[in-house]
């Protein structure tokens, strides 16, 4: 278990900033996840934290040791890529025992650890194959198990269950988090699959145009979104929007009509400002058209998922998915009037676009 | 309109069957006619009365033939081993990202672009004792400067090993940079994380994974070895002595110099048959892979 500390990481490729100062603390035994959508840096953090692109300014901790101008194989890490980076010509057990052999480790020692690694990931079936005699998720378990030899404190994983099949996927991440628990090791995983964020993670963190955004639990980053772009981009379907202003009242004016917002909780709320509000589709219910403090829309189309069903409204010029029962949206009217649970709801600031 | 469409059906294999017609009358008819000849005393002039392998007995305990063999195995070892190991050296810094690359990859591919004749007489001047490279250092003042390996007999074939590899390098060089560029980054990533030195990890890593791309290298430079010829005529003429014969030469003069027919038709069909041999496997292997 080591703690990784990135301190004020600055980088940028041909004038384009793609880290602008990192801060991010991950504690001994972490399983933090990078999220953010492609182009908005998180590979290349993971590949500075590794030693493997440089850095323009900043620092990396490693256990407290400033380790920035290490190899990347001075530094204690192992990594899990995407395209898995088996030896091309080695057979599983080579491509596990080679870093060992290099590091100079005992011939015992490295069988040892080829065995625990082996029964560890279920591959000692393989041993005796070469890469290209296994299948995506074969390769996915060496590839970790080569990482996992190396038995360093720290893994790091970019997008490792971005090339397989979707059922092997949800397989694979359940089996990441069991070694987790039981490897106690720190983790760092970089995705842009919000499922895998949501479900592997102590603590995400969303980054944006380099940046990170907010750096929480999941189920805060779900509930308590930090600014307008992880509102928008965590969850599925996508948090509802709507433009209004809040008026010294602690009302949210859309149009002609007013909302109380007490349940909210503002820190300060008798400004008067310019705001969005964000709502998740399991927050809104619906009730007759006309009913105070409730917004008019119409119905356009519902999709059934099976457990439950999302029903898709014109409201205020915008889409708005609410989600409901089953019998509930098949029994819906075509007008009706849409009403926030405002203590579940998040405000941001239209000009800041961060959480107020 | 409907004959007529029917006999549009065959349009297609009647423009393939001129070609394999061709393919077969000049390439294989011609084959078959030499082995036919091997069968036989010709001489200047074609007998067609079979005598049966006689002509290989010959041709088995010819001692210039002999000569061409082994002389063969030398160079073709010498030349496939140094070219891919010079050629693949300078692939590996073209791909390090050393400044001027295509500078270096024109310099290094442009002998290709000349023709192996023109290779032979300009290594032939260089290499010449009295008029090239030793001529120079001795005018240099260096006077007991000795550099005759072009005109010593046990050292003649290593010249033309030389010229060859200088001649080929530039073409593996190519061939294996391609592959090289095609290496996923991602593993080039997983070898730093690893610590592995560089030369290990082209030579346990990266080429080992490249094998097919350096068996269709072999196999280029294999029939650049059985069909070699015009390289000996501009450098060596097979000499000094008989010290640079090549079978290929060897038939040649048989054919037209010595006017025998037969035994020249021999030793073309042992060729053949020797080409199919080396290269039986790799199509063997490239034939099980796709199904």
């Amino acid at each position: 278990m080591s703690s990784v500390s990135v301190r004020q990481i600055r980088k940028s490729f041909a004038g384009l900033t793609v880290l602008d100062s990192v801060d991010m603390e991950i504690a001994p035994g972490e399983f933090v996840v990078i999220l953010g959508p492609s182009g908005c840096g998180k590979s290349t953090l993971l590949n500075v934290i590794a030693g493997l692109d440089e850095r323009d300014a900043g620092q990396i901790f490693i256990d407290g040791i400033d380790v920035s101008d290490l190899e990347p194989s001075q530094r204690g890490l192992a990594m899990v890529f995407q395209s898995y980076a088996l030896f091309p010509a080695m057979t599983v057990r080579r491509n596990l025992s080679f870093g060992m052999e290099i590091a100079g480790r005992p011939k015992t020692t490295i069988a040892e650890k080829v065995a625990w690694v082996a029964k560890l990931l279920q591959i000692e079936a393989l041993l005796d194959r070469r890469p290209s005699q296994l299948s995506g998720g074969q390769r996915q378990r060496v590839a970790i198990g080569r990482a996992l030899v190396r038995s360093s404190s720290i893994c790091l994983f970019d997008e490792p269950l971005s090339n397989l099949d979707a059922k092997l996927r949800a397989e694979t991440r359940v089996e990441l988090k069991q070694l987790h628990e039981t490897l106690r090791s720190t983790m760092i995983y970089v995705t842009h699959d919000q499922t895998e964020a949501m479900t592997m993670a102590d603590r995400v963190a969303v980054m944006h145009k380099g940046k990170v955004e907010q750096f929480a639990h999941p189920q805060s980053i779900y509930e308590k979104p930090a600014s307008l772009f992880v509102a928008g981009f965590v969850g599925s379907p996508a948090m509802n929007f709507l433009q209004g202003r809040l008026d010294h009242a602690g009302r949210f004016q859309v149009g002609d009509i007013g909302i109380d917002t007490s349940g909210y909780g503002f820190e300060d709320s008798s400004r008067e400002r310019d705001v969005v509000l964000g709502i998740r589709s399991e927050d809104v219910s619906v009730v007759d058209q006309g009913t105070p403090e409730s917004i008019p829309a119409t119905l356009a189309f519902t999709e059934l998922l099976g457990a439950d069903a999302l029903s898709w409204f014109q409201c205020l010029g915008k889409r708005f998915s609410v989600r409901l029962g089953v019998n509930e949206a098949r029994a819906m009217q075509p007008t009706v009037g849409l009403c926030f649970n405002m203590a579940k709801a998040s405000f941001f600031s239209a000009a800041s676009e961060q959480r107020i | 309109m409907t004959r007529w469409l029917q006999r549009q059906v065959y349009r297609p294999d009647i423009a393939v069957a001129v070609f394999f017609a061709m393919v077969a009358v000049f390439f294989y008819g011609s084959i078959f006619w030499t082995f036919f000849m091997s069968l036989t005393r010709s001489t200047l002039m074609p007998d067609y009365q079979p005598i049966g392998f006689d002509q290989y007995i010959k041709l088995f305990t010819n001692h210039r033939w002999l000569v061409s063999c082994l002389n063969m195995v030398i160079f073709g070892v010498l030349y496939i081993v140094g070219t891919l190991a010079f050629g693949m050296l300078l692939a590996v810094f073209a791909d390090r990202r050393i400044a001027a690359e295509s500078l270096f990859r024109t310099i290094f591919l442009y002998p290709l672009a000349v023709s192996l004749i023109v290779t032979g007489l300009s290594w032939r001047w260089v290499l010449e004792p009295v008029n090239g490279l030793q001529a120079l250092v001795r005018q240099t003042g260096w006077e007991s400067f000795t550099f005759d390996w072009l005109t010593n007999p046990d050292r003649a074939i290593y010249t033309l090993v030389m010229a060859s590899i200088w001649h080929s390098a530039g073409l593996v060089m190519v061939i294996v940079l391609a592959g090289l560029r095609g290496i996923d980054n991602d593993l080039w990533k997983a070898i730093r994380m690893e610590g592995i030195p560089l030369w290990r990890a082209y030579l346990q890593v990266i080429f080992p994974g490249m094998r097919p791309i350096i068996a269709s290298c072999v196999v280029l430079l294999m029939s650049e070895v059985i069909r070699g010829y015009d390289l000996i005529i501009a450098m060596t003429k097979g000499g000094p002595g008989i010290s640079t014969e090549m079978p290929a030469k060897f038939a040649v003069d048989y054919y037209f110099a010595r006017v025998n027919l037969g035994l020249a038709s021999a030793a073309s069909i042992m060729m053949l048959v020797l080409s199919l041999v080396l290269l039986a496997p790799y199509f063997y292997t490239e034939f099980r892979r796709r199904t």
